[in-house]
Order: structure tokens, then sequence, then C-alpha cells
């Protein structure tokens, strides 16, 4: 892999990814992935089913960790420590990384808990700090104007978009410096979609995102960076740009105009 | 006969055949109930509720058997339901593949399918055969032992039963194991498991044959759990089998006094599990 000229416009890599291998038991997901996800940018990661793009996005918030036999090895780097290191603070690392998975999961409770759940796991804040929290994440997320006269009413009562809104809320509300959005609208209708995506360039200007997405369209039109991953491995990555109009690699190619995957 | 013919032919045979077994076993059903509301109804006063089981020949009511019902079915819960939970929690959430977990639920299913006069006679002899006096407290006991397989199973079912999409959003947002078994998994279950419970205290309602050996029975009023504690299976099974037609009315009171309380918590239950299922 090639790096990315670092030089032009003064990149800073929120997360460095070295020499990254990923393991399901004794079969393994990832080879040797090399990637930085450069700080304030949005990173999209396509490549067809079972590619590694999905358990590349867990490793960096240590999901992997629920299930014994899945294991990782090198180096994933943020603020310079390594996150798959022995002894780290997963509940200290997911408060930096937050993540919106592929399907809505709203808690079974009112969509005001659904946003201070998080909070309250990291930080002691008093009510009306608690308020201002909650409004200012479902802002952020676009669903304020929706749901601030039935902030008591429960979260699973919302539309499918509303509910992923939420859970971006969620994620918002515990002020990571990174975001982790693993198919986020696969399961929505084009115009939730939409909105999700308007959202994801409003979020950028606060968050480093990393998006995996089926959607090749989507990947070009949110993403600064785009990550093609085929068989566990990072075939190419560049700007999304250059990625999508002048790939480097043959499998690239032949994937983004639809030769294949 | 073509294709179409046919289809339409053997769906008759097998929707008829269906519809039949279904109004045979629905006929022994409404009989029964037919039955029990038929004759106890008549026996219903409210003498039931204010008077003692009475000698042969006189007069009286169920009010001590009432009570230590209740008093023993109440206690059995209040035993088993939190240690049940708590075993429930660890099989769906710690213990899914480990060793212990495996024969955990393995002898839990045992004791889930064992009779309960097997559970009577055990409390009696590790219990009441050592003390050397049937008591209320051994009646609890013996329930308890009925209702902790029960709410087990439907506790770990109920928790298995939350997607895992949940939980992992729990964790990604930094909460510890414990708060989201105790904040989400479980409120996520939380109805399928009172549903759980409510379908246990229906069946240790009418359980007659642990408390033959265990709280026995008490014609007088006694909440001495120290003491053998009057309740309503054990009574209607005495009443019923005596000659006397005074007995058999209360026996009968009190079978429709049973049944109307099992049904009621059954509606309760299946209710609740209503609002559990769909979303």
């Amino acid at each position: 892999m090639m790096p990315v000229e670092h030089s032009v416009q003064n990149l800073v890599p929120e997360i460095s990814i070295r020499h990254l291998n990923f393991y399901y038991g004794n079969a393994i997901a990832l080879k040797n992935i090399n990637l930085d996800i450069f700080k304030g940018k949005v990173t999209a990661f396509i490549g067809p089913s079972g590619c590694g793009k999905s358990t590349l996005l867990r490793a960096i918030n240590r999901m992997y960790d629920l299930y014994p036999g899945q294991r990782a090895e090198g180096e994933l780097l943020i603020d310079g420590q390594n996150i798959l290191a022995g002894g780290v603070d997963t509940i200290a690392l997911r408060a930096k990384v937050g993540m919106v998975f592929q399907k809505p999961t709203p808690f079974p409770m009112s969509i005001y808990d659904n946003i201070a759940f998080g909070v309250k796991m990291h930080e002691k804040l008093s009510r009306t700090q608690m308020d201002d929290r909650v409004e200012w994440a479902l802002t952020k997320a676009a669903l304020w104007g929706e749901v601030k006269d039935k902030l008591k009413s429960p979260g699973t009562g919302l539309s499918g978009g509303q509910q992923q809104r939420l859970c971006i809320a969620r994620g918002v509300a515990v002020k990571p410096h990174v975001l982790l959005l693993d198919e986020p609208t696969s399961a929505l209708d084009p115009i939730s979609t939409m909105r999700i995506e308007e959202l994801i360039h409003e979020l950028k200007t606060e968050f480093t995102i990393a998006i995996v997405t089926h959607n090749m369209q989507q990947a070009a039109r949110v993403s600064d960076f785009t990550a093609y991953m085929y068989l566990g491995e990072l075939v190419e990555f560049g700007r999304t740009d250059d990625v999508f109009i002048k790939p480097r690699d043959k499998r690239t190619e032949d994937y983004i105009t639809g030769r294949m995957g | 006969m073509n294709l179409r013919a046919r289809r339409k032919a053997v769906n008759f045979i097998a929707l008829s055949l269906s519809l039949g077994a279904m109004a045979f076993g629905l006929f022994w059903l409404v009989w029964i109930l037919w039955m029990v509301v038929d004759l106890g109804i008549g026996a219903l006063s409210l003498r039931l509720f204010t008077e003692m089981t009475p000698p042969p020949g006189g007069s009286g009511g169920l009010k001590n058997a009432i009570a230590g019902s209740i008093l023993m079915v109440g206690l059995a819960m209040a035993m088993a339901t939190p240690v049940a939970i708590l075993a429930g929690i660890y099989l769906a959430e710690y213990g899914q593949r480990t060793l212990l977990g495996r024969v955990t639920r393995f002898i839990n299913d045992i004791l889930l399918s064992a009779p309960s006069i097997v559970i009577g006679l055990f409390v009696y002899a590790i219990y009441v055969a050592q003390v050397g006096k049937f008591s209320g407290l051994s009646g609890a006991i013996a329930l308890a032992l009925l209702v902790i397989p029960v709410v087990v199973r439907t506790t770990e079912d109920m928790l298995t039963l939350v997607p895992n999409t949940v939980r992992e959003a729990a964790y990604a947002l930094g909460a510890p194991k414990w708060k989201v078994i105790l904040l989400i998994t479980l409120r996520a279950a939380r109805t399928g498991v009172v549903t759980g419970i409510l379908l246990a205290l229906a069946r240790i309602s009418g359980e007659t044959a642990p408390l033959l050996f265990t709280a026995l029975s008490n014609q007088f009023w006694s909440l001495d759990l120290s003491e053998p504690m009057a309740n309503l299976p054990v009574t209607i099974f005495k009443f019923a089998m005596s000659p006397f037609q005074d007995w058999q009315q209360l026996a009968w009171a009190g079978v429709f006094i049973l049944t109307l309380g099992v049904l009621v918590l059954n509606i309760i239950a299946r209710v609740l599990f209503r609002q559990a299922t769909p979303r």
C-alpha cells in the first residue's frame, strides 16, 4: 500500500493502523492492513461482502472483545496508544470512539434516556447539564425538532430513519473523537438515507468519521478518503476522487465500475 | 383428477381433521370449566372468605385454606424468583457456552420436568422428617423448588431473545457488562421475565402433591410457618374425597376460586406477553 501524501493540506492522522491482522478462530479475516484515518475527515470503506471492512471497523473500538475466539494482531494507534495491547481500558476507548450500527438499535427506554444512557457512563452531570447535552446531541443529529415534545416517549416508537438518527445522537452525546458508522443507511429508505448523509457532512466538522458502506455512490458522496478492500486485504486507499476517477488497481476499477462484487 | 382439484381435496381433508382434533380437545376443556362453574358457583358465598374449614356437618368456609395458600405461594415466590432470575442471567449472559452453564441448563431441564410429588418427597426427607413436623415453611420450600426451574428457563430464553445488536450498541457506548445487563437486556426482556414468573405462580397455586408431604393441612386458623398449614389444594383433595355433602360443596367452591385465580393470572401473563412481542 502506498501511503497517502501527508504533505498536502496538513492532514493529521487520528487513527494509525499498522500491520493489522485479524482472526476469527483460525480463519484470517484481515491481512496486514496499513492505513491512516485522518482527523476531521470522512473515510469510507467499500468492498464486496465478507471483504473485512466491518471487521476492521469493529477492531477500532475493540467490539470483537465480546466474542471469544476473535483476536487482532498488530498496531492500532489512537493518540499514540496501541489500543490492541492488553490492559487497555475499553470503556475509556469507547468513550473516545463511538459506533452506529447497520440496524437502528434504540434501547427499551425513553428518547431522553436513550441519549443520557451513554453520557452517564462517563460523566456526572446535573439535571440541567444533562438536559442541555440531550438537546445538543439531538440537534447535532437533526432530530431535535421532531422529538422535542416527546422526549419521554419510548425510542422504539420512532420511525426507522428517526431511530437511526437517535442512535447517532446517542453516539454523539458522549462527545467521542471518532464515529464509526457500520452501514448506517442500509436499512433505511432513500429520504432517511439522504438526511443521514447530510448529517455526516455536518458532523465531520467536529468528529472524525469512518463509514462502511455497500453503496458506492454513497461513498463517493460523503467521503474524503476511500479504502477499497477485497478478501481481507486493503487493495487501494486514497482520496475519494482519485479512487473513483482514476483507480490505481485493476481490482478497484472492476469493483467500482460494477464488473465484480 | 387434476392437480388443483387434488390440492383442494387434500386441503379440505387436512383442515377437517385439524378442526375435528381441535373440537375434541376443546370439548373436554369446556366440559371441565363448565362443571367447575356449575358446581362451584352454587357453593359460592361470602362465608368462604370469613369462616374456617368446618367439621363434617357444620357450616364454614375456606378462610384458613385461602390464607395459607396465599402465604405459602407468596413465600415460595419470594424465595425462588431472585435466585431463579440471577441463575437465568448467568446462563444467558455469562455461561452461554461454558461447561458450568451447560451442566446447569441440563440439570434445570431435568428439574423442570420432574414430577411435583418427587419434589414433595424430597423436601419431606431432607426437612420434614428431620424436624419431625409438617410445616408451612416446608410447603413453601417445596413450592419454591417448583418455581425455580420455570423462571430460570423463561428468564434465560427471554434474555437470549434480546438481539445482540442492542447489547453491542450498549457496549459501544462504553457501558460495563453489568450495566448492559441490568439497564438494557433485562429491561428489554422484562415483560417476558414477568410472564414467566406469573406462569410459575399459576402453576404452583394448584399443586397438591408437594404440599401433602410438607404443609399437610390444618383445620384451624394458623399463620405460624412452623405449624401445619391449611391450603386450598390439599383441602380440596380432602373434602372432595369425603362422603359429606357440605364438604364436597366446599371443595367445588375451592376449585372454582382456584381456577378463577389461575385463569386471571394466565390472562395477565398473556396480555403482558402480547405487549412484549410486537416491535
